[in-house]
């Protein structure tokens, strides 16, 4: 089935669903393709191929709501999943704010290419997939003479798919995404550490090559060999940029429009006042040509428009749904984030760490959790402690712990060195005076 | 209302008279070749193949295509799962959803290398299609005989009398509306309530090249509720949910009220709690989801196939002594209706209770079929798989602690400064160094042997090995959790459960505030 088959069929389960008595419907179909190999000790260890076919499918009869989704895109047997849908969604309670978005708010000009879709994907072969894993494996075992286990692994997926909305919203997409990764465990002194590099590029052309992948994992392992917990204080957090945008998503959650209207967030009646420092600016871009997570519309069918979230430090909006922003009297945007810009300062995380006399510069984190209704969250870490401009020792098994309202207002610096292979291209941040507890 | 629950009267409190809104279970009939009025309890292994439209002849045809290339072993599993979810918020049932999947992954496996693919569309051609592409893993002239089918007789650990597709939408909107104005007479304070039910039945089939074929049928169901508080100008949430394969009888009003209660009483708690001191110090590990511990701690870190990569801390530990004799802790896929009870395993291996730690000697590794035969070992019933999807992997299913000689009591009062830690919301663990973490969502102060104010929201982290070393104390009164558990591992999650009585770990590092 191509997108062309897919929006008749769309377009046939929508007027099915309104026959059947449903006031509005939405319905979303879409294909992936996916190959995944893994290789350890020169050896495939695993290959794994899957086609995935969805149809996802909202039903709105006279204000109430149900969604439902199958894998079996049969017409006929399609015909008794949505008449089911609509008779069960009669016994719901009514609410008024459950309608499809209003129309004024779908893209109108869809044209524009934003190149999603590597043609020389068609050119990606099995030998191609499992000879890039075996070099990197190698790289990695000839990395170290105390390697325990060294795997590589390398992923690819395509994917097409459309929408179409009763009140008017066709849309379609396609995309391409490639994926590489290797870890690497190392025997030190009873323990066994194990680092991973992970790389994501929509374009294969611009995945790192074998030689950068096996040197960034073993750079990561090694860094953590004699590590151990150091005594609890308040210390400057340096946070890899790796791992900054696992901190980043915590403060969307009490962004997003549901937990406003729950009185679930922190951030309730924080539009338009500070929520950080100066140096706190999100920007939320789903227009980015290339862009890992760049689209036309959402799942709602709500036209990507580019959204400054937090600009200096003061929260400029929320992520609005459609139903939640019906709730609050507030025109939605689209309840979910996309490629993530900051505002980067002027150095790197080398010249950030030359710079501090102590620091903790924290690279994984470990578990954890954030309350978005009170903002108190605690997190465990483990990263290089730094005295005087140096690494100076591993540190693990320690907590951080605090309140994101004092947090993000402890954000001194941001440095210049977006990482290039996520949808959230996040820097080196740098905070003062955080809680770690350790012995 | 009676105190003698009486189904008929509590259906009424939802003010829905409708009746035979279905939600979806009647893909089933509507969809599939079935057996039509039977109820799927007392399927047989014929109802599954037409359930599934494939013959015992098809499916050794597809085997044989799995091991054309020389692989060893070659497995089936075919699923149907259908899942529903209905929604409260705002005093509204206004949502519900749900799910259907359909289909059968292929796996061939030769050494210790796996081909895996699965096909949505079970005919002859797509299946063979697909068991060529796991068939690639192999590349050998070897050809292993594919063994004639014969049924598996499977135990049950989750008796149930209804199935999940005979209850209607309009039977469960009730135990929603009631859940949420019970939570709301509880206390003023409340300002919102969510509760959301969902149930799930899978329809499973598997067969092997090793001449198993064997069916099984696996609900779940689970009540979440969850409310915010607000008071003085403050607000704090917090929730209750209860999940297991049970049936419909699970939700009677006594479940409900005290569902509603605890969700109450976890966030009202809140407003008094204050932040422990930053640091090592004794914790206290309530009796039940405190099992948490163990799944971090030494759980993961047995799972075999970390083992046999030497990737994980407990590599070369088995037959040593890791903790005090009076602690024993095991993985059981057999305690009944528990989230991980299975009646097999994902590979067609019978479930066990299988030692982890047997009067604190370490004793067993946690086994798929591709470890088992790495170690010479019997299987012990641990690969797991999210879905047809997926491709099994050593996983755990209900993890506990076995009684130990203490009192919950005289643990407290050994305790000069320190926490009790009651109810949890997630763990990790990093199996090459051991260090683990769990986030203590409620919990109390332990000062001079008596517990005084609440706390909330810490980490806490530990290294798994010297944890277990720190183990001083072990009570007698041993929970199993009720909580919706689900264990991520490469991307698949399955779902578990876990238990333990109370326990005192000597030292542990615990998130707070430096002075």
């Amino acid at each position: 089935m191509n997108n062309k088959e897919r929006m008749e069929l769309a377009q046939w389960a929508s007027n099915f669903a309104i026959k059947k008595g449903a006031t509005e419907s939405a319905i979303a179909i879409s294909r992936s393709r996916s190959v995944q190999v893994e290789v350890r000790e020169q050896k495939l260890e695993t290959i794994r191929e899957s086609t995935e076919n969805s149809l996802s499918l909202q039903i709105y009869r006279n204000n109430k709501y149900s969604g439902h989704s199958t894998n079996n895109l049969n017409k006929r047997q399609l015909e008794t999943f949505i008449s089911e849908a609509v008779e069960a969604t009669q016994y719901l309670s009514p609410d008024e704010d459950r309608v499809l978005p209003d129309p004024s708010l779908y893209p109108v000009d869809m044209s524009k290419d934003l190149k999603l879709v590597d043609p020389g994907h068609a050119n990606v072969t099995p030998e191609f997939r499992v000879q890039t894993s075996m070099e990197t494996e190698q790289l990695l075992r000839q990395g170290h003479p105390d390697i325990l286990s060294a795997t590589a692994r390398f992923n690819d997926n395509t994917g097409e798919g459309v929408r179409v909305h009763s009140n008017g919203f066709a849309g379609e997409w396609a995309s391409t995404f490639f994926g590489t990764s290797a870890s690497v465990s190392i025997m030190d002194a009873g323990a066994r550490p194990l680092g991973s590099f992970w790389a994501g590029q929509r374009f294969l052309k611009n995945l790192p090559g074998s030689d950068e992948v096996a040197k960034r994992a073993l750079e990561i392992t090694i860094k953590q060999l004699g590590q151990e917990k150091i005594a609890s204080g308040r210390y400057t957090m340096i946070l890899d940029n790796r791992i900054a945008a696992g901190l980043l998503s915590r403060l969307f959650q009490p962004m997003s429009a549901r937990n406003i209207q729950q009185k679930n967030s922190f951030l309730d009646g924080m539009l338009g006042k500070s929520i950080g420092s100066e140096h706190l600016t999100i920007i939320d871009n789903p227009l980015i040509v290339g862009g890992m997570a760049s689209r036309h519309f959402d799942n709602e069918g709500i036209a990507s428009q580019k959204r400054t979230l937090i600009e200096k430090g003061v929260l400029n909006s929320y992520l609005i749904d459609n139903y939640y922003g019906r709730k609050l009297g507030m025109t939605p945007n689209g309840g979910s984030t996309s490629n993530i810009l900051m505002a980067y300062g002027n150095r790197n995380q080398k010249q950030i760490i030359k710079a501090q006399n102590k620091a903790i510069l924290v690279t994984s984190f470990n578990g954890g959790n954030a309350n978005s209704t009170t903002g108190d969250f605690s997190f465990g870490i483990s990263g290089q402690l730094i005295e005087n401009g140096r690494i100076v020792k591993a540190v693990n098994e320690m907590n951080i712990s605090g309140n994101f309202k004092n947090l993000w207002n402890q954000l001194i610096e941001t440095g210049n060195d977006p990482y290039p292979y996520s949808s959230a291209q996040t820097p080196t941040l740098v905070f003062s005076g955080v809680d770690f507890s350790g012995l | 209302m009676n105190k003698e629950f009486n189904r008929r009267d509590f259906l009424k409190t939802g003010g829905i008279a409708v009746a035979g809104g279905i939600l979806l279970p009647s893909m089933l009939t509507g969809c599939f070749s079935g057996p039509g009025a039977t109820s799927p309890l007392s399927y047989q292994l014929n109802d599954y193949l037409n359930h599934f439209g494939v013959t015992q002849k098809m499916i050794m045809d597809v085997i044989a295509e799995g091991l054309s290339r020389g692989g060893d072993y070659c497995d089936l599993y075919f699923q149907h799962n259908i899942s529903n979810t209905v929604a409260l918020e705002d005093n509204m049932v206004n949502r519900a959803f749900s799910n259907v999947s359909f289909g059968v992954g292929i796996r061939v496996i030769s050494g210790e290398q796996t081909g895996y693919s699965f096909t949505e569309d079970i005919t002859l051609n797509s299946m063979k299609s697909a068991a060529r592409t796991a068939a690639n893993i192999a590349s050998s002239s070897a050809h292993m005989k594919v063994m004639p089918l014969a049924e598996k007789q499977l135990p049950n650990y989750y008796k149930i009398n209804t199935p999940w597709e005979e209850v209607s939408i309009n039977d469960k909107i009730p135990f929603l509306q009631y859940t949420n104005d019970k939570v709301f007479s509880l206390n003023p304070a409340i300002v919102k309530t969510n509760v959301s039910f969902s149930d799930q039945t899978s329809y499973i089939l598997f067969a092997n090249s090793k001449g198993i074929i064997a069916c099984d049928y696996q609900p779940m169901s689970s009540l979440n509720t969850s409310c915010v508080a607000e008071k003085n100008g403050q607000r704090e949430q917090n929730g209750f949910g209860s999940s297991g394969r049970n049936d419909v009888s699970f939700f009677d009003q006594a479940n409900l009220d005290r569902i509603a209660k605890e969700a109450v009483e976890s966030t009202m708690i809140l407003f008094e709690a204050v932040a422990p001191r930053a640091g090592e110090m004794p914790v206290v590990l309530a009796a039940g989801s405190s099992g948490i511990l163990l799944h971090e701690a030494i759980g993961h870190g047995m799972e075999a196939d970390f083992n046999r990569r030497n990737e994980s801390i407990f590599s070369d530990k088995i037959g040593k002594k890791v903790a005090e004799s009076f602690v024993s802790i095991v993985d059981d896929g057999t305690t009944l209706n528990n989230r991980g009870a299975i009646n097999m395993d994902d590979e067609g291996n019978d479930v066990k209770q299988t030692y982890m730690v047997e009067d604190g000697i370490l004793t067993s590794y946690l086994h798929d079929r591709i470890s088992a035969k790495h170690y010479g070992v019997e299987p012990t019933g641990n690969g797991r798989r999210e879905s047809f999807r997926h491709m099994p992997l050593p996983r755990m299913r209900n993890t506990y602690m076995l009684n130990g000689p203490h009192k919950r009591e005289e643990i407290i009062e050994s305790v000069k400064y320190g926490i009790f830690a009651e109810s949890f919301t997630n763990g990790q663990v990093r199996i090459g160094p051991g260090d683990f973490t769990f986030y203590v969502k409620q919990g109390y102060l332990i000062e001079n042997g008596r517990m005084t104010r609440p706390i909330k929201d810490v980490n806490i982290i530990g290294n798994g090995p010297r944890v277990l070393q720190d183990i001083v104390m072990v009570a007698d009164d041993i929970e199993m959790s009720e909580g919706g558990w689900t264990c991520g591992k490469g991307g698949q999650g399955v779902p578990a459960s876990m238990g333990q009585p109370t326990v005192k770990v000597s030292k542990i590092t615990v998130g707070g505030v430096n002075a």
